[in-house]
């Protein structure tokens, strides 16, 4: 099994997310964005950081860069995608995921140990752990208020399709103390806090985030 | 030459921190008029010539396309001489 990592300009995330599908026993290969080639990966991770400077929109640019073109229909196929904080941002900006990560309600650049609520193990990226699973990982943004209209929060809600929640104090603003969330078909994840840094205790506050990593091997050996 | 003006503003249903923060920093300065402030974008654009109906269409699905994201941004485009 191989899952690509891609790299954007400005992306931060790539190497951990690489070390973390390498932790979690199967080949991470990288993906460069200027590259229409997914080099015959089974799964893709969109990695954290501030693709192309965070211009325009965080993800706005990104989601044009030509890897991505692949990624869409990829997805759109059933491939495994896990976007992570920016790559999150990306996500939504594809529209592969509804609603819009918008400027964290403080302001403040929020760094720090986050406790999640895992809220949805069916998808190909959480089935290593059970609902209502408590997770602690980093969560690192600026930009992390997970915002989306009346009836998309509903759908969300009503399908399950919330995958993560914020425990205790709503760190940034999301509705719903949004901290993840999937596409109906659950290959397509999107999450705000970095599971690849807590993957374990010598580098991270936790090991609690591997299991998104060894979830997809799960899914891809199915 | 003519300069397009896309306008880019947070629909109103999304929380802007951005202008929630202006607000609050107006009164500290002793302007006391805002009853709020909302913080957008505006692109100017400079084509060759009079803009022709397509053009602007063009831009408009540019702006829908790119400049602005339509699941939390609304924008107008409009002609300056």
């Amino acid at each position: 099994m191989k899952v690509g990592v891609v790299t954007f300009p400005g992306t931060l995330d790539d190497r951990d997310a690489a070390r973390a599908v390498t932790h979690a026993g199967t080949t991470a290969i990288s993906l460069w964005h200027n590259d229409a080639d997914l080099k015959g990966v089974d799964a893709v991770i969109l990695p954290g950081g501030f693709s192309y400077g965070d211009y325009l929109r965080c993800g706005a640019i990104s989601r044009f860069a030509p890897v991505m073109e692949k990624i869409i229909d990829a997805a759109n196929g059933g491939m495994p995608l896990l976007g992570i904080c920016n790559g999150f941002q990306v996500l939504c900006e594809a529209h592969l995921l509804p609603g819009a990560l918008t400027r964290n309600h403080e302001l403040h650049f929020l760094c720090g140990d986050q406790k999640l609520e895992i809220t949805n193990n069916q998808t190909a990226w959480t089935s290593s752990y059970s609902v209502g699973q408590e997770i602690v990982i980093p969560l690192k943004n600026g930009e992390g208020s997970f915002q989306c209209d009346d009836a998309t929060l509903a759908a969300l809600e009503g399908e399950g399709r919330i995958i993560a929640r914020y425990v205790g104090e709503n760190p940034n603003g999301s509705r719903n103390k949004i901290a993840g969330i999937t596409n109906t078909r659950g290959n397509v994840v999107g999450l705000m806090p970095h599971p690849e840094h807590a993957i374990d205790t010598l580098t991270g506050p936790t090991a609690d985030g591997l299991g998104f990593f060894t979830s997809v091997l799960k899914a891809l050996v199915k | 030459m003519a300069k397009i003006v896309v306008d880019v503003m947070l629909k109103p249903e999304i929380l802007d921190p951005q202008g929630v923060a202006v607000s609050a920093a107006l009164p500290r300065l002793g302007f006391t008029f805002a009853k709020s402030v909302r913080q957008g974008k505006r692109f100017e654009i400079e084509i060759d010539g009079d803009p022709t109906p397509a053009q602007l269409a063009e831009v408009a699905k540019a702006a829908e396309t790119l400049l602005a994201n339509p699941v939390i941004e609304t924008f107008t485009v409009r002609v300056e001489k």
